[in-house]
């Protein structure tokens, strides 16, 4: 603003605060837009999700269906990724991989918010519950992230749903720690104090003041519990103790490259590649949140 | 000191009790009857009756339960079906590899991560700066366990300089566990060292701009001398944290990066028993390592409090 337009401010003020409430959404999303973290993140999560919607279209062959006469063919016209010791398509497995990455990753996601938001909110506002949920949480978080997952595994048996189960199991506690601290440290402030006084009970309070204020957390946290959940998925598919062998994932299709990796590395290396992508495009999306939602976490 | 260590000591026990607690339940969920599963169908009516008996599952739960922390505390783990002892004697012979392949990548990570921390803190927006995080961010993304087989590829299958896979004793033929560790141990490493990296360089920023160092500088001290001699250790505190943190990953991580190259540790004593349903081995290895990760963190959080004064336990 120029000083000739200083001068005239007092005239336009009422102009001026509305057109700065008209922009304020603007604003928030604009700082989101010029993030290249969120920006580069985002297309990539964009271009995996639209993949996996349209696996079907754009795979060439079937991806369960074995043709043993053309075993570990290299990369080539006809199969674009090259093939697995049973003759699969790898460029088609690649595609159909992403949808269970997803399934899970979006699914634990969304469990391990709702779990956590549960359980956070008890912690945060009983200090008669606080004390063992928070001990619960220790104790859970003291396993080995993918120890646990596999121990979990290990008794349900494979599965997609097992497999979810046990991935948020394994990170919903973190989810509770994060929404247990953000409560304790709302609670305390001049607003939410007012809004007691004025006689709001418990449950509005937190609809009304709590939880808008626990979004951006939950939205950062969530996008790196995709990521690990994406990843994890991968692992205990690799272990043999994922998903089922026949289902179609990044993680099984990297174990049956394993046992091939002499004869013909592009069998693990694709899904691997993937598996980096998605990984990639889910960390930059969590940086760029973390930055532009919660500038307390920003890292330097 | 003294008070504190006793405080963090008697909040081991209810973590611990989780623990346990979580370890007992695994039996517990096993669907329809735990026994039935662990025999496999050609077991007779007999024999599960006597596994059953044997493992008290036809006790109430509680009793069970009780059982099981008294059994935990004398360090019984119950006996392994199919290796034919204890698991104690199972874990005891395959902690060895899993603690040399953890030690390893610990080296590892900090080798890399700390320099690069530091080199990237200190010179701040340079292209030093954007490469080593552009590393340190595809670091934390590349699955360890894909790098592994690339590294396989590369290593062992193209170029022949390292073996694929195997293990050999460190007390046995040191020349030849040091080529069997390079690569597990660098590709379970390298996600950490990113970790460590990202977290050096932070602390390293955070210390620049503390008033001691403007004063370092204020005195005509080079920049070499501000950054290596006086920004450098304390830049270090917060780091050593990180690397206890990592150490315990590590353990986690191991169990995979053990599979890949076929190194016979506790992680491929806890597949193996999956796949055999060998369950009082899957519960003795995710307790040792569980326990091993809360003394782990015990010891770290004991080692910053000692080493930085500033850190007041009340």
């Amino acid at each position: 603003m120029t000083e000739t337009g200083r001068q005239n401010l007092p005239a336009q003020t009422p102009d001026v605060t509305s057109r700065r409430t008209r922009n304020r959404r603007p604003d928030w999303a604009r700082r989101l837009y010029r993030n290249p973290n969120v920006v580069f993140g985002s297309l990539a999560f964009l271009l995996l999700v639209l993949v996996a919607v349209f696996a079907d279209a754009l795979s060439t062959h079937k991806p369960t269906r074995l043709y043993p006469a053309i075993r570990l063919r290299p990369p080539s016209l006809e199969n674009y990724l090259g093939t697995d010791e049973f003759g699969r398509d790898v460029y088609s497995l690649v595609l159909h991989g992403s949808r269970v990455s997803l399934l899970v990753g979006g699914v634990t996601m969304l469990l391990t918010s709702l779990g956590g938001i549960v359980i956070g909110l008890a912690a945060g506002f009983s200090r008669r519950l606080d004390p063992v949920i928070m001990r619960f949480m220790d104790g859970l978080m003291a396993f080995p992230a993918i120890l646990l997952a596999i121990a979990l595994m290990a008794a349900r048996g494979p599965g997609v749903w097992n497999v979810i189960v046990a991935l948020s199991i394994v990170y919903t506690p973190r989810t509770a720690m994060l929404i247990r601290s953000t409560v304790l440290s709302l609670r305390e402030l001049d607003y939410v104090q007012a809004a007691r006084a004025l006689g709001r009970g418990d449950l509005p309070l937190t609809y009304r003041h709590i939880l808008p204020n626990c979004v951006g957390p939950l939205l950062v946290q969530g996008t790196f519990i995709f990521a690990y959940a994406v990843l994890a998925e991968a692992i205990l598919g690799f272990l043999g103790v994922g998903v089922p062998p026949y289902v179609p994932s990044w993680g099984n299709v990297i174990a049956s490259g394993k046992n091939t990796i002499r004869e013909a590395y592009w069998v693990s290396f694709f899904p691997g590649a993937a598996l980096t992508l998605a990984g990639l495009s889910l960390n930059l999306l969590g940086d760029g949140l973390r930055d532009t939602l919660d500038p307390r976490l920003r890292v330097q | 000191m003294t008070r504190y260590l006793c405080h963090r000591l008697l909040a081991l026990i209810p973590v611990m009790a989780v623990v346990v607690t979580v370890v007992f339940l695994l039996i517990h969920l096993i669907p329809g009857d735990p026994v039935s599963v662990m025999l496999g169908p050609d077991a007779t009516a007999n024999q599960i009756q006597a596994t059953r008996r044997a493992l008290g599952l036809d006790r109430p739960l509680h009793e069970q339960l009780l059982k099981f922390y008294a059994r935990v505390l004398r360090g019984d783990l119950g006996q392994s079906y199919f290796l034919d002892r204890p698991v104690t004697t199972a874990l005891r012979e395959r902690a060895e590899p899993t603690l040399v392949l953890t030690l390893a990548a610990l080296l590892v990570a900090v080798a890399i991560g700390v320099p690069s921390g530091i080199l990237a803190g200190a010179s701040r927006g340079s292209p030093w700066d954007r490469t080593l995080m552009t590393g340190a961010l595809l670091g934390v993304c590349i699955p360890g366990f894909w790098l592994s087989l690339n590294f396989i590829y590369l290593f062992a299958v193209r170029l022949g300089w390292l073996p694929a896979a195997g293990y050999a004793s460190v007390f046995v033929d040191p020349v030849a566990a040091l080529r069997h560790m390079v690569l597990p141990a660098v590709s379970l490493g390298f996600n950490q060292s990113a970790l460590i990296a990202r977290i050096a360089r932070s602390c390293m920023l955070e210390v620049l701009q503390q008033d001691y160092i403007r004063t370092a500088r204020a005195k005509g001290l080079s920049q070499r001398v501000v950054v290596y001699v006086h920004a450098f250790r304390n830049a270090l505190v917060p780091v050593t944290t990180v690397i206890g943190i990592t150490m315990a990953i590590l353990i986690g991580g191991a169990v995979v990066t053990e599979i890949v190259f076929n190194i016979p540790g506790l992680g491929r004593l806890i597949i193996s028993a999956i796949l055999r349903r060998d369950y009082p081995v899957v519960q003795g290895v995710v307790l040792v390592t569980a326990a091993s990760y809360v003394l782990i963190n015990l010891a770290v959080d004991c080692v910053y409090a000692f080493i930085d004064p500033r850190i007041r336990y009340d």
